[in-house]
C-alpha cells in the first residue's frame, strides 16, 4: 500500500456494510420467495457469495439460489483492446424466467459492466424485476444512465483514481481501496 | 496467455502448444453458451465474415455458419460452382471483390494446397483455413483434440492411431500437428500407397496390420478414402480394402481393451466403418460435431481483433 492510498472501508467497517445490505435486502424481500441473487464475474461474485452467507446467517431457514454471471461475450469493448478478453465461468442453475433477480457487483462506476450484465441476464430468461446492488458506488462517473438500488458506500473521485475491493479469502483482509495507479 | 500467437489461422503448424490451450479454455465457455436457452452473444456483432467455399463441404460450412451466427457476426457465403470462378477469375480478385465489401474475415475451403497462406500474403484479412486440399484441416483437428481432451482430459502419453487414407487427408496432418503438439503419442495404419513418404519425417511410426494397431492405441481414428484425390489406383478394390482395413464390430469385441472410436466424417459406413461401430457407445463421432461449433465460435473469437 502506498501514501496516496486511502482506506475507504476498513475491515470494521467492510462487515457492517455487509450487513446493512443484508438487512435492506431482508426488508424489502422478506422470505425470499422466487428470488435469485446474481454475482457478476469475477469479483461482483465474492461479494453476492458474502451477501448469501450474511442472509442465511440471519435467517438459517431462506433458501435463496445463488448464481455467477460472466458477461465478456457481452461486452461493448470487445474489439477496442489489444487483446481479446479471457471469460470466466457462469453457473446459473436455475431458471430466472419470472423472478425477481437481486444483481451484484463490487464497484459501480460506468455502469457499462451492468448494461452487459443485463444483457446477458436475459440469455436465461425474462426476470420479473431486477436490483441492482453495490458495494462501492462511484458517483458522477456514469456513462450510461444506470443507478443502483442498494449502496454499500458512495465514493467520490476522480477518473484516474481507482477503487479495489479486497477480500478476506484471496486478498487476506475485507477492506476497500481508493488510488491512483502509477 | 490471452492471445493468439498468429493473426490467421494457416495451419496447426503454425500454432504453439499454448494457443491450442487457449482455443480449448476459450471453447469450454462457448459450449457453455450454446446450451443455453437463448444460444447466441453479441461478441462479433461489428464483424462481417465471408464463407468462401471453392470445394464442396456440408458439416464444416454449416459448422462454421451456425458459429459466426452464434457470434452475432454478419455472413456472406459463396460456392465456386455458382460463381464467376467458373468464368476464369482469378482466387486474388475473387477475393479482392469480395473484401471490397468490407468483410473482416474469410474462412476458405480450397482444392489447392496453401491457398489459405497464398491469400493471407495478399489480401489485408483474417483469413482462417477450412481445409486446403490435401494438407491441413486445422479447425477439423482442433475439435478433434478438444473432444479427446474432453473424454480424457490430459493427452500426455495417450495412444492414437489414424487409419486409412493419410496421404490424401488433410484432417490426418492437422490431427498430427495437433496431438504430437498436445503431448499423445500419434501412429498412422493404412495400405503403404495410401502413406505418405514424408511421414516419418513427422516423427511418425506406421503399423501395417489393423489389429495390431488397434491393440496399440488408445484412440482410434478412422478416415474416409479419398476417391475424389485418388488420380490412379492405390489398392485393388474397395471391398479388399473393408477386408483388411474396415473396422467392424467383430473386430472391435476383440480387442483386450475398449478403445474410443473417432471419425471427422463423411462417413462411408461399409468400408472404412461399419454401421454399428460408428453408432456404437465407444464412438464419439457426434460429440465431434457438437463441438465443432464450440472450437470455431473460439477460433472466431480469438481471431476477430481490435477495431482500427
Amino acid at each position: 500500500m502506498q501514501s496516496s492510498d486511502r482506506i475507504i472501508l476498513d475491515p470494521k467497517q467492510f462487515e457492517l456494510t455487509i450487513k446493512r445490505l443484508s438487512h435492506q435486502l431482508i426488508e424489502n424481500y422478506g422470505d425470499f420467495k422466487d428470488t435469485v441473487i446474481i454475482g457478476l464475474q469475477p469479483r461482483g461474485y465474492f461479494l453476492a457469495e458474502r451477501i448469501h452467507q450474511e442472509l442465511m446467517k440471519i435467517n438459517a431457514k431462506l433458501d435463496i439460489k445463488l448464481g455467477s454471471l460472466d458477461i465478456t461475450f457481452y461486452r461493448d469493448d470487445f474489439r477496442r483492446q489489444e487483446t481479446p478478453i479471457i471469460p470466466n465461468k457462469t453457473e446459473i442453475n436455475f431458471i430466472i424466467e419470472d423472478k425477481k433477480v437481486i444483481l451484484i457487483d463490487d464497484v459501480l462506476f460506468t455502469g457499462r459492466t451492468i448494461r452487459s450484465g443485463l444483457d446477458a441476464m436475459l440469455a436465461f430468461g425474462r426476470p420479473k424485476t431486477v436490483e441492482l446492488l453495490v458495494l462501492i458506488n462511484r458517483r458522477y462517473k456514469r456513462h450510461l444512465p444506470i443507478q443502483a438500488d442498494y449502496i454499500g458506500k458512495n465514493v467520490h473521485s476522480i477518473v484516474s483514481e481507482r477503487v479495489k475491493v479486497n477480500w478476506k479469502n484471496i486478498d487476506k483482509e475485507d477492506k476497500v481501496i481508493l488510488y491512483t495507479p502509477e | 496467455m490471452s492471445k493468439l500467437s498468429t493473426k490467421h489461422l494457416l495451419g496447426i503448424k503454425y500454432l504453439q502448444k499454448e494457443d491450442i490451450n487457449l482455443i480449448f479454455e476459450t471453447a469450454d465457455h462457448f459450449k457453455q453458451v450454446i446450451n443455453r436457452p437463448i444460444k447466441k452473444v453479441p461478441s462479433l456483432r461489428d464483424i462481417t465474415i465471408a464463407n468462401l467455399f471453392f470445394e464442396n463441404s456440408t458439416r464444416t460450412k454449416l459448422s462454421f455458419e451456425l458459429a459466426e451466427k452464434r457470434l452475432s457476426a454478419d455472413v456472406i457465403n459463396f460456392a465456386s460452382s455458382s460463381s464467376s470462378v467458373t468464368k476464369g477469375e482469378t482466387l486474388i480478385d475473387t477475393v479482392n471483390n469480395i473484401l471490397s465489401m468490407k468483410v473482416d474475415m474469410v474462412v476458405m475451403r480450397h482444392p489447392n494446397p496453401g491457398a489459405a497462406y497464398f491469400l493471407s500474403q495478399h489480401v489485408d484479412a483474417k483469413i482462417i483455413n477450412a481445409g486446403d486440399g490435401a494438407h491441413e484441416h486445422p479447425t477439423q483437428a482442433l475439435l478433434d483434440g478438444y473432444s479427446m481432451r474432453e473424454k480424457y482430459k490430459d493427452l500426455t502419453g495417450k495412444n492414437i492411431i489414424i487409419v486409412g487414407d493419410i496421404t490424401h487427408s488433410r484432417v490426418a496432418l492437422s490431427n498430427i500437428f495437433c496431438l504430437q503438439k498436445m503431448g499423445a503419442n500419434v501412429k498412422v495404419c493404412g495400405p503403404l500407397t495410401l502413406i505418405p513418404k514424408y511421414i516419418n519425417s513427422l516423427g511418425i511410426e506406421v503399423i501395417s496390420n489393423l489389429k495390431e494397431a488397434l491393440e496399440w492405441c488408445d484412440i482410434a481414428m478412422m478416415l474416409r478414402i479419398q476417391l475424389e484425390r485418388q488420380d490412379t489406383k492405390f489398392f485393388p478394390s474397395i471391398r479388399e480394402y473393408t477386408q483388411q482395413y474396415g473396422l467392424n464390430k467383430e473386430l472391435l469385441d476383440s480387442l483386450s481393451k475398449k478403445i474410443t472410436i473417432m471419425h471427422p466424417g463423411p462417413i462411408n459406413r461399409g468400408v472404412e466403418i461399419t454401421s454399428d461401430v460408428a453408432d456404437s457407445n465407444q464412438s464419439i463421432i457426434l460429440n465431434q460435431v457438437e463441438n465443432g461449433v464450440a472450437i470455431r465460435m473460439a477460433v472466431l473469437y480469438l481471431l476477430a481483433g481490435r477495431v482500427d
